[in-house]
């Protein structure tokens, strides 16, 4: 009996450790620089209100997009909304929100309460999209050129030093 | 200059600890009692060398020294002093930092201290210790150095984060690596314990002061972190369940049911085992919670910056601690036929234990399952506060029930000779609790039994505090511990139940009714600062049933370069209650949103918590008295 006891508190720690293991290197969508220079794939999309849908042609008429992922439960979203209502400023940059797994009212209410950066919104309400663009937790940004290409993601609230970055590439 | 200072006080340091691995070896082989002098100043000169090396990084950070990549990251000129100063241990590198410290402190004590206790198992103590001070330092200097360069040199510096300017965020993390890196003394302890066969009440002797010490920060750490997550995230709660959080909890659980096993180790020799176990748990449980915030597994509030190299480094050293300690615990492991009556205090402790067990279990699994369903299924999800309410609060009730009997079950064989007093206590919480009902309009079943039982325990403990003061006899310690988590668990209930949240959207001039609270926009001022420009309102707040008025100022902080927003609740805190107003501006027009909250008892939430750790400390003093 002992020996039993023992041989599976020993298993249950190695699987411990091995889900450990595999966690840390699992989602390579987690390295930015894997969707680096890439193009991002076809995208369909059902836009905040539901009357139209947003796809990848929609961003070739600007020279630069930021797309969004945001929610009205997540607070680092909060943290990062003035940088993207600062960025939003900017004439050379589009900004697509894409609202995760969220209600609409509380998302409007959002909205309302600290102001509205960007140019569309579509909405991911079961987050199986997102996933496409390796998107893991939100908030997450990701910058593309015209032809769609990737040029840099941001995983986690942007920052001061992210918004510096942002209108270094765009300017 | 700094940066070669601190590295070259990092590479001393290392040679150090082995050159005291080395010593102690050495000595261990000697026969008699006495532990060399060499070891004592080696010991010593390590202590300080350590805090040497701590001061220069604090240094760097002071003087604003760019040329380091840590505190280019993390510091700022017009940062004020003090936040200059915090902010060296406010990051990954600089809070390494921090744990070598309290570790070689630790070790330090712990060997100056037990003098009386063998040399072998101090010796191995020691041994361990280094294991870990060594494991620790590697780390820094080769993945996590603070003293790295970045050349050229900036001119300012990029750590200017509002949010984390503040004095309770300053102390948080320093009381928090107290608590639960201070626990690794008596994970050496242990070892050292297995090894040497030095076991029984004179090992629970040697090590319960350390995890009072440890236990009693641990809690002061929470605490802090929860005043400030009230005061400054702006969201009128104080816990989460955030991953984070968790991480701390779990410690501390382990560390409760650890000091209350050792009472029943000193009085009656048994649990050696079961003490054991938990020693290393706690220890375990502590750089598990380590890893997973740091190596970005979890995605929590607290973010630090995610490094899968960091990751690879703490798990495997937390691997080596998990299997070497198993090894040896397996290696000396004999089964032991307890003879516990059912009836007995020691079976009191050993519930406290089940139910601590049970807590740390639901947090754990809370935790970690997210990860486990990521890894084996894809499934990405997370576990939210739902889970830990309907999990935990039941179950809490049961709990304070027996809080409140246990310590007055007699050792070894127990009668009920006091069923009658306890039942005349029970129907004396009823009672109250339906005043509370009739008077404040309170319903639901849970909330009931948890003010219930909390005032079961209240008023057991009082009764003992009475009890006590009579006799000469006197065990203050415990009872204003049990006492004052009673009332903490009273205080969370009823401002559970009362609490009351209310939002509008108001322009200055404007006044809103509400239940029986009147609110009203007087105006609005913009002043300018150091560096934030702020739009502070005026509102008035009227009780009408009392007739009081109360005047708060919430505030809107613009910041520049870029223009960063943050929103400053006014509190307005009594006895009795806490007025909670947040304001946050409406894009494109005069409006602003307004939230307010009503949150009762929220300063006696904090004090309960607080005496909580009064009571540890008064038992650390009354061990050291005794000793």
């Amino acid at each position: 009996m002992q020996k039993v006891i023992k041989f599976l508190t020993t298993l249950i720690f190695l699987f411990v450790i091995v889900v450990f293991y595999f966690s840390l290197n699992k989602d390579p969508s987690y390295q930015t620089n894997s969707l680096v220079g890439k193009k991002l794939v076809e995208l369909n999309l059902e836009s905040f209100d539901g009357d139209y849908s947003l796809r990848t042609k929609d961003f070739k008429k600007n020279n630069f997009t930021l797309i969004n992922f945001w929610a009205s439960w997540c607070s680092p979203c909060r943290v990062e909304h003035p940088i993207l209502m600062s960025l939003s400023k900017s004439k050379k940059l589009k900004l697509v929100g894409i609202n995760f797994k969220d209600k609409k009212n509380n998302a409007k209410k959002f909205l309302n309460e600290l102001g509205n950066p960007y140019n569309l919104i579509a909405k991911d309400e079961i987050g199986k999209k997102s996933v496409n663009f390796g998107i893991y937790g939100i908030p997450e940004s990701i910058l593309v050129n015209k032809e769609m290409i990737v040029i840099k993601k941001f995983i986690g609230p942007l920052n001061t030093r992210d918004y510096n970055e942002i209108l270094k590439i765009i300017n | 200059m700094l940066s070669n200072l601190g590295n070259i006080l990092l590479f001393i340091n290392v040679f150090l600890s082995v050159l005291i691995i080395y010593f102690a070896s050495q000595n261990i082989k000697t026969s008699g009692n006495s532990i060399s002098e060499t070891i004592y100043q080696t010991t010593l000169l390590q202590t300080t060398l350590i805090f040497g090396c701590f001061f220069t990084l604090v240094a760097a950070f002071i003087t604003s020294d760019f040329s380091l990549i840590n505190v280019f990251e993390n510091s700022h000129t017009s940062k004020p002093l003090l936040y200059k100063i915090s902010g060296s241990w406010g990051n990954h590198e600089g809070s390494l930092m921090l744990w070598v410290i309290i570790l070689t402190i630790f070790s330090f004590f712990f060997l100056i201290n037990n003098k009386t206790h063998p040399k072998n198992y101090r010796l191995f103590t020691l041994i361990f210790q280094n294991i870990i001070i060594l494991g620790f330092l590697s780390f820094i200097l080769f993945n996590s150095n603070p003293f790295t360069l970045i050349s050229p040199a900036p001119k300012e510096g990029l750590g200017l984060n509002p949010i984390l300017q503040d004095p309770a965020l300053a102390i948080h993390p320093p009381l928090l690596y107290i608590g639960f890196v201070g626990s690794s003394i008596y994970f050496s302890a242990a070892m050292a314990s297995l090894i040497t066969n030095y076991s029984e009440k004179f090992f629970a002797k040697s090590i319960k002061n350390w995890v009072l010490i440890s236990w009693v920060f641990q809690t002061l750490g929470i605490l802090v972190g929860s005043i400030w997550a009230y005061y400054e995230l702006g969201w009128g709660g104080f816990w989460f369940w955030d991953p984070v959080e968790n991480a701390s909890l779990l410690p501390w659980f382990a560390m409760t049911a650890l000091f209350h096993s050792l009472i029943v180790l000193e009085k009656r020799n048994v649990l050696y085992f079961w003490v054991i176990i938990l020693c290393l748990l706690t220890f375990v449980l502590s750089v598990t919670g380590t890893f997973l915030v740091r190596s970005g597994i979890l995605n929590s509030v607290h973010t630090f910056a995610n490094d899968p190299n960091r990751g690879i480094y703490m798990l495997s050293f937390l691997c080596l601690m998990i299997f070497s300690s198993l090894f040896l615990l397996f290696k000396k492991y004999r089964k032991n036929n307890y003879n516990i009556n059912f009836n007995s205090k020691e079976t009191y402790v050993l519930i406290n234990n089940w139910f601590m067990l049970f807590y740390l279990l639901t947090v754990l699994i809370g935790t970690l399952y997210p990860i486990f369903t990521d890894a084996l299924t894809e499934n990405k999800i997370s576990v939210g506060p739902p889970f830990y309410n309907t999990v935990i609060i039941p179950v809490v009730v049961i709990f304070l029930f027996f809080m409140a009997i246990g310590p007055n079950v007699k050792w070894i064989k127990n009668k009920f000779d006091n069923l009658i007093s306890l039942i005349i206590i029970f129907i004396l919480a009823l009672i109250i609790n339906f005043i509370i009902v009739y008077f404040f309009k309170s319903f639901t079943i849970l909330s009931n039994l948890i003010i219930i039982s909390s005032l079961f325990l209240i008023i057991s403990s009082l009764i003992d505090l009475k009890k006590s003061l009579e006799k000469s006899k006197f065990d203050l310690a415990r009872i204003i511990s049990h006492l004052s988590f009673g009332f903490l668990i009273l205080f969370i209930g009823l401002n559970h139940n009362f609490s009351l949240e209310e939002d509008f959207n108001m322009k200055v001039g404007d006044t809103k009714s509400f239940n029986n609270y009147e609110i009203k926009f007087k105006k609005l001022e913009v002043k300018n600062f150091k560096n934030y420009k702020s739009l502070i309102g005026d509102l008035e707040i009227k009780d009408k049933k009392m007739s009081q008025i109360k005047t708060l100022n919430p505030e809107i902080r613009i910041y520049e370069s870029p223009s960063t927003l943050t929103y400053e609740a006014a509190i307005k805190t009594n006895i009795i209650k806490d007025y909670y107003l947040t304001m946050s501006n409406i894009d494109r027009s005069d409006f602003y949103n307004i939230k307010f909250q009503k949150k009762p008892m929220m300063f006696w939430i904090w004090v309960s918590c607080m005496v909580l750790a009064i009571g540890g400390f008064l038992r650390v003093f009354q061990n050291a008295k005794s000793n």
